[in-house]
Parts: structure tokens; sequence; C-alpha cells
């Protein structure tokens, strides 16, 4: 059975695959057909919706396009999402490669450095960091890995401290090679598995924080985000409900697509190693 | 005890480096700010450039960035966190006032999402692969994709907004004048929203934790046993699988309340609940760096503390725990 065969055999893997599909569909298809700034007027204010079908979602205050606003914002979330995950597995990869293939006080003090980054609560350092530096999607996306790379050091680490043990790296340490060439190099790469089953919870996780940040105001002021609209609604939340119910609905959605696609791939992989 | 009260000594010996690597950390933060508390001060009563000089110099502004961090560390030993420019008030007072409404939100709804997630944990974890477990494992997920501040908005439309159950926020009725127990009643009324929104997106997790340590549990010896024994089903699922799946759980508590912390922010400024969150949130909007840092430090010291006490908790729950140290 090919793996993509394997992946598709349950349900939630499929639900989740459909999910994530018609998301990136969104994403990439936006500037098609909403050319247009999506924060532009489109139409009468307040508009509820299936009302208007050239305005199928209705408008916000200010008469703005719902729908387009929604595409626009799926794009912003899932570049977000992807690229702080991305940024947080790369440096917890490092981190805890290096923290467990050196030992002793190099050890130490990296194991402390994610201790202290870990008590200090990763949405308040998240909100620190982008009102200090100013909000642009680069700052949020690294206030958000800012927070979220100590869970994959740690695995980093604990799965390093039984690779370093290994014949091979034995072998490469008797060829010459440079211990940081090694641990980069040749134990790195082996440690990786276990972190990719982490990314899913982590992608989410990212996508989770960024609509946080961007209700409260600090999200990227040039962009639509999911968390901005579920903001600028809540101001009619008692009058026009659907504006602040649309895009949670859309965040919903995205994070369990993540989810369920995740668990799928975990799942795949786990049946992939027992049969080889 | 004298088990627990070395765990205890370890721990706090660590804790030391961690807190002194936030203070690092956020000092850092606090230099990296675009203006310092001069500048703030400044902007808000005004004054020339002579008063500057001499704010600066009596504020220790002008020395270097060692110094400063050593006036930071001596300053932060006697508990004095800096002068509040946007409340004209020192940070540790502003920060104390707001800390009891965040407890009694943070701590109800670790309540809520703990004991409610662990019960169902259990309801789920009794069939493996059953109905209910499919179900429950399916509406978790789902419960764990939701944002917390969506969720927060949702319950005021449906219970505040259209049902009029519950007040719309704050943590109690303006100029009521109510004491006592009348007091404690319309907190509680005010808190049962805001508690349910925290509370239930962590539930998920823990249910979820509960379920798959009882799958875990499920399949060891002494579960053969008990059933070899002829013990009812009842009595195998809560006295022998979900009684050792629990523990983890109790570690769980300690590591979440980080997360927590973090969530009431948003939660807090929802439902306008004048807790700490909420000052971080005012505090990024005034622009008042110093009091965010403080506010960091301060949720730092409560996450280092309930992590100590979970693990406390823990050694006496589990007498496995440190039993190599005691003996050493």
């Amino acid at each position: 059975m090919s793996p993509l065969r394997r992946f598709l055999r349950t349900p939630e893997a499929i639900a989740g695959a459909i999910i994530l599909v018609a998301l990136f569909a969104m994403a990439l298809t936006a500037p098609l057909f909403f050319p247009g700034d999506p924060q532009a007027i489109a139409g009468p204010a307040l508009l509820p919706p299936f009302q208007d079908w050239s305005l199928p979602l209705g408008t916000d205050r200010l008469g703005r396009d719902v729908l387009a606003a929604l595409l626009h914002g799926a794009r912003t979330s899932l570049a977000v999402g992807l690229a702080a995950a991305a940024a947080a597995l790369a440096v917890g990869a490092i981190v805890g490669t290096l923290a467990g293939f050196a030992g002793g006080l190099v050890d130490e003090v990296l194991m402390r450095i994610t201790d202290a980054f870990q008590t200090v609560p990763s949405f308040l350092l998240a909100l620190a960091f982008v009102s200090v530096v100013g909000p642009s999607l680069g700052v949020v996306v690294a206030a958000i890995a800012l927070g979220a790379w100590t869970g994959p050091a740690r695995v980093a680490r604990a799965e390093v401290l039984s690779i370093r043990e290994r014949d091979f790296v034995a072998g490469a340490r008797v060829i010459g090679m440079h211990p940081l060439e090694i641990a980069l190099r040749e134990v790195l790469p082996n440690a990786l598995p276990p972190l990719l089953a982490l990314s899913s919870v982590i992608v989410a996780a990212a996508i989770l924080t960024e609509a946080a940040l961007s209700f409260l105001g600090l999200g990227d002021p040039n962009r639509v985000t999911w968390g901005g609209m579920i903001a600028e609604g809540r101001a009619v939340l008692r009058t026009a409900p659907f504006l602040s119910v649309i895009p949670g609905v859309a965040l919903v959605l995205t994070v369990l697509g993540v989810y369920l696609a995740g668990e799928g791939v975990v799942e795949t992989a786990a049946v992939r190693r027992s049969l080889s | 005890m004298t088990r627990a009260l070395l765990l205890l000594r370890r721990r706090l010996v660590g804790s030391v480096f961690v807190l002194l690597i936030v203070v690092i950390g956020t000092f850092l933060l606090l230099e990296a700010a675009p203006g310092d508390a001069v500048d703030a001060y400044i902007a808000s009563t005004g004054g020339d450039a002579g008063m500057i000089e001499l704010l600066r110099h009596r504020w220790g502004l002008d020395q270097s960035a060692l110094t400063r961090l050593a006036t930071y560390l001596w300053a932060l030993l006697h508990l004095d966190l800096g002068q509040s420019v946007t409340f004209s008030r020192p940070i540790r007072d502003v920060i104390l006032e707001r800390l009891p409404n965040t407890l009694l939100l943070m701590g109800s709804a670790t309540a809520l999402s703990f004991g409610l997630g662990s019960a169902l944990g259990i309801y789920a974890g009794a069939r493996p692969g059953g109905f209910r477990d499919r179900l429950l494992s399916i509406g978790s997920l789902a419960l764990y994709a939701v944002p917390g501040f969506w969720l927060g908005l949702v319950l005021i439309i449906v219970f505040a907004v259209d049902l009029r159950w519950f007040p719309i926020g704050g943590i109690e009725s303006i100029a009521s004048a109510k004491t006592g127990l009348d007091r404690a009643a319309d907190i509680a009324r005010h808190l049962v929203l805001p508690v349910s929104a925290l509370g239930f997106i962590y539930l998920a997790l823990y249910l979820r934790m509960m379920r798959a340590g009882m799958a875990e549990v499920w399949r060891q010896d002494f579960v053969l046993a008990a059933r070899a024994k002829g013990l009812s089903r009842r009595r195998i699922v809560l006295g022998h699988v979900a009684r050792n799946a629990l523990l983890p759980l109790v570690t769980m508590l300690g590591l979440q309340s980080a997360q927590m912390l973090g969530g009431s922010v948003v939660i807090e400024s929802v439902f306008s609940v004048p807790g700490l969150g909420r000052l971080a949130q005012e505090a990024v909007a005034a622009r008042d760096t110093p009091l965010l840092l403080g506010i960091i430090l301060v949720s730092a010291v409560l996450v280092i503390v309930i992590n100590l006490l979970v693990d406390i908790a823990y050694a006496f729950l589990d007498p496995r725990v440190g039993a190599s140290e005691a003996g050493a």
C-alpha cells in the first residue's frame, strides 16, 4: 500500500486532508477571486450573509466584503502558522541536539535557558516581544516561535541522548569529523522523526496564538487576519454576531484540520515503522 | 517528610537560576524598547531638556548597561519593580491589586478542566476503542481547536446577550455595595462565563491525557491479575486503571499553569475581568514596558511556585519519587 493510501484509511485523516486542501485552495486563490484590496469598501455596511449574492457572506461595519477578508485571512493564518512552526522546530532541533550531544556545562546552560522560556507564559512573552519591537508579519512569526521552541528542544535532546551512543557516531568520530559536524549532520537528521510528529500540534498552536495576538490588536496592521476580524466584529456583537462567528468557525476548522491530518501522518509513520 | 524537603531544596536552587535568566531576559527586552522611563515620564508630564538630563541622572539611566542591570537586580531583590507611568503608582502595588482576580479565575478554571476532564477521560478510557471513547476523542479534539477568546465571545452571545443568564463582563456589579455572601455570589455569577471559556479549552487536554494513560495501564499485568481475582469491572476501572493513570495529570497541572496564565490574558480582556492579563493588555496599549515586564516576572514567579507545590504534592502521592535521594 502506498503511504498516501495508508494515510487516507481513517475517516479522521480524510476529514483533515479535505479541510487542509480546501484551506490551501482558499489561500492560494484569494488574489484570483478577490484581486483588489480586501480592506476596501465593497457595499453597504453590516449587510447580513446570504442576502446579496455578489457579497455572499455579507459586509462588516465599514461595508467591507467578509468573504474576501476570510480568504485573505486564510493566507495570513497559514503563512504565520507554518513559518512560526518551522522556525520553532529548527531552533528547538538545533538547541536540543547541541545540548544532548555536548552534555556537561553546555547541556546544563542550554536546558536552564529552556526552563526559563517554559516558565514565562509564552503568550505573555509574544505579547511583550511584539509590543516592544512593533507589529509586522516577521515580528509576529518570531514572537510565536520564541514561545514554541522549548517543546521540540526537549524532544530532540532526549532523542539525541540515545542516538549519540550508536556505532555510526563512534565511526564518525574515528574518521576525524568535527564534533559540531557530527552533531548537526549525523545526529540531528536522525533525531527528526519524533519532532515531525510534534509539528502538527505546533502549527495548530501557532495559528491560535497568531489569532489571539491579532485579536488584541497586535497583528500586522496591513494584513487581514481572522483574529482581527473577530475583534472588529466584537463592537457589533449584539446586532451582527455573524461578523465574529464566521472567522471563528474558519479558525476552528483550520486548527481541527491540522490536528486531524497530523494524527493521520503520525499513525501512517507508526504503521510503516512497525512493518519495516 | 525529609524526602519532600530534599526534593524541595533541589528544585529551589534550580528555580533561582531560572528566575535569574528570566530577569536578564526581561532586562534585555526593556533595553530593546524604544525610549526609556524618562521619555515615557516626560511624554505624560512635559518637561525641558534640562529636566530630562536630571531625571536620567537621578534614575541612573546614564550609567552603563551592566551597572543598570545590577541596579535592576538590586531593586528586584527588594521587591521593587519600579514605577508605572500609566498608573503613577509602584508597579508592585498595581500588580498585587490585580493578582487575586487572576488567581481566582485560574484556580476555578483549573479545577473545572482537571475535574471534568479527568472524569470524562475515565469515562472514555473505561473501554478503549469503544463508541463513547471515539465520540469523546473527536469532541475533545474539536474543543482543543477552539480559540479561547472566540469561545468567550460565543458564550457572551448565547448566555449574556440572548438568554441574559449571566452578566456580560466585569468581576462584580458596580456600586452594588454588597457584602459577605451576597458579594461572593455576585462575583461567582460574573465568573461563570470566563471560567467556562478558559476551563473548557484545557479540559480537552486532561481528557485526552487521562484516556491515553488508561489505554496504557490496561495492558499491564496487574490489571490482568485484578481481572483474574474476579474483581468487578467498576473496581478495576476506578481502583486500578484510573488511579494509576491519574499521576501524570498532576504533573501536567504544573506544566499547564504557564499556558493557563497566558490564556487568561485574552479571556480577561474579552470579559473585562480586572486581573493580571487585562493589566498586561493595558500595559501594551499604553506602551508601559516596565509594567509589562513586571507582569512577566510575577507570572514567572507564580509558575515556579505552582510547579513547586505540584512537585511536593506529587512526592506525597507517589512514594517512588525522591526515594533514591532520601537514601543517599
